[in-house]
């Protein structure tokens, strides 16, 4: 049987759950085996509807007062119970901050190997999967032995995709959990800004060490208003003290998804691309042509970003009148 | 407070990422090394920390020789003790890893535990996102990743951790293990008179015997790019209009 852990924030589904669910379909397929899903805590309705539509006949759940909230002791003590009483061939979550965290407490309490963040899992003995590296600017091929398979698929590793089922048994379980499940716990949420973020903007503007300065950056500021995107960095520009780590994008940043991605002064190192590689368009704007942004870009300006950023800046006012 | 800093000592790639022959290691060949920048912000975390409530802060590292070049590092922005424990340089699995620093934590608190022991939230190379919290389940405490944020008031430690709509609020009790992330802080640079004290910091070697967890590499290699050509839309400010059409063009304008 293959285990998959349902990733959620007091009820209400992450969405990398659907995605770990289509993940362990086709996992659980390559096993012969059937897939089952673990939910710790309630649910608001949709996760079992969730886990019944990507095809778990059975959802275990572990209802508890200590559950109520997110606790990464509680959660993971209660995956390695459900591993040592049902005995599956493999447990599966999702490559989110929850997943991985949960997922390394049940492997360090059970003493066993745990691979995250993969792309492609193949069953056996050992079992064998490759895996992300450098944030997935470098893929790892292992072998995973032990008891039972511990692994995390990555975020995006493939589409969320319902498999149409209706129903799943509900099997309650019982986990033995005392007050100091309870020490690492959610105590209180600070809420952030809402509205577009860097994360889900349409257009980011992104700066490099090229900028030059912190006051370089009004160019930016000016075009990404105009266009209803965000102000991105690169880690150079951070470390100066120009802009705040929220506006990194990178390996260590932020991963953006924009329409278009206009990267200016920035040379494209392999930690900066991971963050931007999932931009639908890339122009870059640099003095060398033969910078690795430029190489990535689907257009360029080869050119001082000074001078091309208020001209297109005074083009894009020009043409809306 | 006594706070200890686990650091590891990974290559520094530009454009793209090399591998050797045997597909098992990185080329580092004509690299620089570092450290992940989560752990440059907890080696930072730990002086600031030091800095405002007194104290020590050691950093540790599992790694080959050379590994000191980041303890010296840590040392010439304020760490006051480094510690080494070497490998034979191949890469060790983060089960191996975790019981080893577990194994050398304890010999080094010797039944009086560090206050704060930081980690980063994943390393900068292979990964893992578990050895941090592996070594606080062997040491029995508890522990948070994600920190970006941390405030110690008596013997509560109170820890911030992003998530996407904003923080979640922890509080935990000392002794206890922190994951952290960059963003925590700015690291500061090493002043001369840092760097120079670094060069005679003087650091411990510590052996630890541990077996090989389950997880083994097999290879690496680098992932399948499409390859893009790029159109150049101009060499000066004329460009503009070419740009301005390609904003129309994708419907951002
Ligand atoms: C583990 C790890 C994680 C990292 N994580 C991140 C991360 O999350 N995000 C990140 O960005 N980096 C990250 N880095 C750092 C990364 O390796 C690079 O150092 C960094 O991205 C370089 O930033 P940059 O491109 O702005 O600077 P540089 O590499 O110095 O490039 C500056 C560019 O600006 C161009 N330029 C200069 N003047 C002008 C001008 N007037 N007009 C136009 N172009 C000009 C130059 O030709 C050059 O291409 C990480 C590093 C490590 C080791
Ligand atoms: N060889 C090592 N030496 C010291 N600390 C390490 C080592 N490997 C991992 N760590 C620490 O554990 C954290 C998590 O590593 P990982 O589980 O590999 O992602 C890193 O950010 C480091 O703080």
């Amino acid at each position: 049987m293959l285990l998959v852990v349902l990733d959620h924030d007091r009820g209400e589904l992450d969405e990398s759950t659907r995605e770990a669910l289509t993940f362990g379909r086709v996992l659980a397929a390559k096993m012969g085996a059937p897939m089952e899903a673990a939910l710790v805590g309630s649910d608001d309705g949709d996760l079992v509807a969730a886990a019944a539509e990507h095809g778990a006949a059975t959802v275990h759940t572990c209802v508890h007062e200590i559950l109520v909230d997110y606790g990464p002791d509680a959660h993971g003590s209660v995956v390695a119970q459900m591993v040592e009483a049902l005995d599956p061939a493999a447990v599966l979550a999702g490559g989110s901050d929850r997943g991985n965290e949960v997922m390394a407490h049940a492997a360090a309490r059970l003493d066993t190997a745990l691979a995250t963040n993969c792309l492609d899992v193949a069953p056996g003995d050992p079992w064998s999967m490759t895996r992300l590296q450098w944030g997935g600017s470098l893929l790892e091929d292992c072998t995973l032995e032990g008891d039972v398979a511990l692994l995390t698929c990555a975020v995006h590793a493939l589409a969320a995709a319902p498999a149409g089922g209706r129903r799943a048994e509900i099997r309650p379980f019982t986990a033995a959990l005392n007050e100091t499940h309870a020490v690492t716990m959610v105590r209180d949420r600070i809420v952030g800004e809402a509205g577009v973020t860097l994360s889900t903007a349409n257009v980011v503007c992104g700066g490099g060490r090229g900028v030059g300065s912190e006051e370089g950056f009004a160019p930016l500021e000016e075009l990404a208003a105009l266009l209803g995107g965000r102000v991105g960095c690169s880690r150079a520009v951070t470390n100066l003290g120009w802009r705040p780590h929220s506006d990194q994008v990178g390996q260590t940043g932020t991963r953006i998804a924009p329409e278009i991605y206009i990267a200016s002064g920035i040379s494209g190192a392999v930690q900066h691309w991971v963050g931007a590689m999932a931009s639908k368009h890339i122009l870059a704007i640099n003095t060398d042509r033969e910078a690795n942004m430029v190489a990535k870009a689907d257009w360029a300006v080869i050119a001082d970003l000074h001078e091309v950023i208020p001209a297109i800046i005074e083009e894009v006012r020009h043409r809306r009148g | 407070m006594k706070i200890l800093v686990c650091v590891k000592r990974v290559p520094l790639p530009g454009a793209r990422i090399n591998v050797t022959d045997d597909g098992l290691e990185v080329d580092a060949a004509h690299l620089g090394f570092t450290t992940s920048p989560h752990e440059e912000c907890a080696v930072e975390e730990a002086i600031r920390q030091k800095e405002r409530h007194g104290g020590e802060v050691t950093v540790l590292t599992l790694g080959p020789s050379e590994a000191e070049e980041q303890l010296r590092y840590a040392a010439s922005v304020g760490a006051d003790h480094a510690v080494l424990v070497e490998t034979d340089g191949a890469p060790w699995d983060p089960q191996r890893t975790a019981a080893a620093l577990a194994d050398v934590i304890r010999e080094l608190e010797g039944g009086d535990p560090f206050d704060l022991v930081l980690f980063g939230n994943e390393s900068a190379d292979s990964g893992g996102f578990q050895v941090g919290i592996r070594v606080a389940v062997a040491l029995g405490r508890p522990t948070v990743q994600g920190v970006k944020g941390i405030e110690v008031s008596g013997g509560v430690v109170t820890v911030r951790r992003a998530i996407d709509a904003g923080f979640e609020v922890y509080e935990l009790p000392r002794p206890c293990v922190l994951g952290v992330r960059e963003g925590l802080n700015l690291p500061r640079y090493p002043t001369m008179k840092g760097r120079l004290a670094s060069k005679k910091l003087e650091i411990r070697a510590l052996t630890t015997d541990v077996d090989p967890g389950g997880q083994t590499r097999v290879r690496l290699h680098r992932p399948v790019e499409a390859v893009s050509e790029t159109v150049i839309l101009g060499e000066g400010p004329d460009a503009a209009a070419a740009v301005v059409d390609v904003f129309a063009e994708l419907g951002v304008l």
